[in-house]
């Protein structure tokens, strides 16, 4: 009997992730949402500049490289050439809600049909480990060694409240991988982001709250109580806007 | 035969309808042409104009500095435009604005009160199309006859009336004596 | 032949290349291109296609990235300060080999620079403008009637060889209205195995990437491209020659500067200097082989152009500087006149 199996979604490509980041987990989810609705075969990712950059090689469906930022500009595109695909970035921090912020906002509130996966892990990984739009107050990194300064450096971006006041926006929710329960709830929110886009219900964005173990100094079970003790009480898990819901309501 | 002319106002004037109309009517009598408007700022109220060269071989530089017919609606362009008319060129001025003269003695001036008249005809946004038929009877540029033709393809039928109201104005001007 | 219509530049771009196929459009305004971006907001979505104005020039052109990388047939259009936010984009379209027509419509710089005519893009866009080993196929078009031909055929060469074509036009190009005859030739398909129009469950995934981390594979990707200009450079070259034959004095100049000069020619052949042009209609790949023909025979080449002396340098080198190469010129945003070319055509005739 199988009882745990890699989703077809995924090729055997052995990631690349540190021990204990949780990119790993965010991929499964994704691959288990694409196999259980179906759509591999019509699927396009794309992947962004950062830690995930080679997401490319992990997801078995088709796959486009995007410029820092980008990808929301990108999936646009792959959209509007053929409808009929289902299209998804894969995007961290930096590159979501700095770089690409105008790209984020823009397609949001074109109610571009699309799904973004959001990894929020509060910190430049792959450049090793600079603040990122989403780093928290006094946090450390290596462009705060002193702590993030909200004096010099301002406040970090809650990217789902941001977006929750977005006409455009239809679904919208953050969710965390840190233990067994919110994995759970992640794999439904992001199973429920690409059925929207199947149904035709426009822009989804699922932020995952993530782990950085090496940047952030700890331990991979430490990082995760990290993301219990310091970046759910900043970056409070839930629905910030589901029109899906709205208009079953009605 | 090259015939290149220029033809400047203020924006809102109609000065680049009446070098497209010459264009058109160009084309359709199997010329070589082009039309080349100023473009930017000066868009906005300030002034416009526009170089049409009307040829029987193919048209070089689009860019008329030197015009063998110029016509004006407004006195800055008269005053920027005079001295750059070919000795032997044709000035044409909206008397109703400008109220000097021309001062070259080596071209032919034309005064016409092309806005008054328009007014007066009923027609007041006309004044372009007014001093045009002019220019058209002084220049033979190109034939007078078929412009209602020309109008019936470059403006859609749900305007028609205002085809009837352009050739009106056009063989005011024509048919003007000074 | 089709009627022909009396259209402005950047409306013959835009027709011609709907009626070469093109059924994606993203822009962003600025002057003097907006014509397009006009064009297209009315035209595509009657003929179900995308016209989308992005949030910003870097948007655009990766959305245009995804139509491409998707199979479609797509383009951009901008002017001069849009074109450096682009060239971000442009260099991801070589990295990942994809095929697209971008416009230029140039005005003159640097910086935020004004909005009449100018050529002072020529480095920019010829030489690459964004950052690594590639080229672009740029068209330098000097008629309204060439403005749409040389849509068509961008597309053409862009699917062709998988790379970006460039109009580089400038203000008075995109402005002018002459007589254009819209006969689109049946546009030839091309397969495109390497898109991404999702696996079907029946091949494997198909990937467009410009990231490549191993530097003898980058450096083999890099040699690859180059074969495949080399080949470019020996079957796309475009010019016309004009007057040539017993040309003592040849003029280079491309686009609205050529038109200039062909009436500086007329009136230095009417005074008896034997003077002819060489314009260059395609600027890469650029004519060099003859223009280095012609360096055996002229005296002196007078380059045209609207910016600092940009192009000069190609001629220099093509001709492997047998000749003097005199530059006659205007830059931001002014044209020369015939009268300031045919003093520098008597200054080259004067030279022994």
């Amino acid at each position: 009997m199988v009882v745990f199996d890699k989703p077809h979604a995924l090729t055997d490509a052995p990631l690349h992730y540190c021990p204990g980041c949780t990119h790993g987990i965010i991929h499964r989810l994704v691959a288990e949402a694409i196999d259980e609705l179906g759509i591999e075969g019509k699927t396009i990712g794309v992947a962004p500049v950062g830690c995930s950059v080679m997401a490319y090689n992990y997801f078995a469906c088709d796959m486009v490289q995007a410029a820092h930022g980008r990808a929301p500009a990108i999936a646009t595109g792959v959209k509007r050439a053929n409808p009929e695909n289902i299209v998804f970035t894969y995007q961290g921090d930096g590159d979501l809600a700095s770089i690409g912020m105008a790209e984020t906002i823009h397609a949001a509130t074109r109610g571009e049909n699309i799904t973004i996966i959001f990894v929020n892990n509060a910190i430049y990984g792959m450049t090793g480990g600079q603040m990122a739009p989403t780093s928290l107050p006094g946090q450390v990194t290596q462009t705060s060694p002193y702590g993030r300064d909200t004096k010099t450096a301002g406040f970090p971006i809650k990217v789902c409240e941001l977006l929750s006041e977005l006409e455009g926006a239809a679904y919208l929710e953050r969710v965390a991988v840190n233990n067994v329960k919110n994995v759970k709830n992640a794999k439904k929110a992001i199973k429920k982001a690409f059925e929207n886009q199947v149904n035709g219900k426009g822009f989804s964005l699922i932020e995952v709250v993530s782990t950085c173990p090496t940047n952030w100094g700890l331990t991979p079970l430490k990082a995760l109580e990290w993301v219990d003790e310091k970046m759910i009480p900043y970056y409070p898990l839930g629905v910030y806007k589901d029109k899906t819901a709205e208009e079953e309501q009605k | 035969m090259t015939t290149q002319i220029l033809i400047a106002g203020f924006g809102g004037q109609g000065v680049l309808f009446a070098g497209k109309l010459l264009a058109y009517k160009g084309m359709y009598d199997g010329k070589e042409l082009s039309w080349l408007p100023s473009y930017g700022p000066e868009m906005r109220g300030g002034t416009a104009n526009c170089s049409v060269i009307i040829s029987d071989t193919p048209v070089g530089s689009p860019i008329v500095d030197k015009p063998d017919v110029l016509m004006v609606m407004n006195l800055p362009s008269l005053d920027k435009y005079e001295n750059a008319v070919n000795a032997g060129g044709k000035i044409f001025v909206d008397s109703s604005f400008i109220e000097r003269k021309v001062e070259r003695s080596d071209v032919d001036a034309y005064y016409v009160p092309a806005t008054k008249m328009a007014a007066e005809a009923g027609v007041p946004t006309l004044a372009n199309m007014i001093l045009l038929g002019k220019l058209l009877k002084e220049t033979k540029v190109l034939d007078f006859e078929g412009l209602e033709g020309v109008f019936k393809k470059i403006v859609s039928a749900k305007r028609a009336d205002l085809i009837d109201a352009n050739l009106k104005a056009l063989e005011i001007g024509y048919n003007y004596k000074d | 032949m089709a009627e022909k219509v009396l259209m402005k530049g950047n409306e013959a771009i835009a027709e011609a290349a709907i009626l070469a196929g093109c059924r994606h459009y993203f822009g962003y305004p600025i002057t003097p291109q907006t014509e397009i971006a006009a064009y297209m907001a009315k035209r595509m979505p009657k003929i179900d296609g995308t016209f989308l104005q992005a949030e910003s020039e870097v948007a655009a052109i990766n959305m245009v990235i995804g139509v491409a990388a998707a199979g479609g047939r797509v383009m951009t259009s901008s002017s001069s300060p849009g074109i450096s936010l682009k060239s971000e984009g442009i260099s991801y379209l070589a990295g990942c080999d994809l095929p697209a027509l971008v416009i230029n419509v140039q005005r003159g710089g640097p910086g935020l620079g004004g909005i009449q005519p100018s050529q002072s893009d020529y480095f920019q866009c010829v030489k690459g403008g964004g950052h690594g080993d590639y080229r672009n196929i740029v068209f330098a078009p000097a008629s309204v009637q060439e403005m749409a031909d040389m849509t068509v055929r961008g597309f053409e060469l862009a699917d062709k060889y998988r790379m970006v074509s460039m109009i580089l036009a400038d203000g008075t190009m995109g402005q002018m209205m002459e007589p254009v005859s819209l006969d689109i030739p049946e546009q030839k398909k091309y397969d495109k195995p390497w898109a991404v129009t999702g696996t079907k469950m029946e091949r494997k995934h198909n990937i467009v990437n410009s990231l490549s981390l191993i530097p003898e594979e980058l450096e083999q990707q890099n040699f690859d491209r180059f074969a495949k200009y080399a080949q470019i450079e020996e079957n796309e070259v475009l010019y016309e020659e004009y007057m040539m034959e017993d040309a003592e004095v040849c003029v280079v100049a491309y686009g609205i500067a050529a038109r200039v000069a062909k009436n500086a020619i007329v009136a230095a052949r009417a005074q008896g200097v034997k003077v002819g042009m060489i314009r260059p209609i395609t600027l890469w790949p650029f004519p060099k082989k003859v223009l280095n023909a012609a360096a055996d025979k002229v005296k002196a080449f007078v380059t045209v152009e609207m910016s600092m002396g940009q192009m000069i340098e190609d001629v220099e080198l093509a001709t492997r500087c047998k000749k003097p190469v005199l530059l006659c010129n205007r830059a931001g945003g002014m044209i020369p006149t015939p009268e300031q070319v045919l003093a520098k055509i008597n200054e080259a005739g004067g030279i022994n």
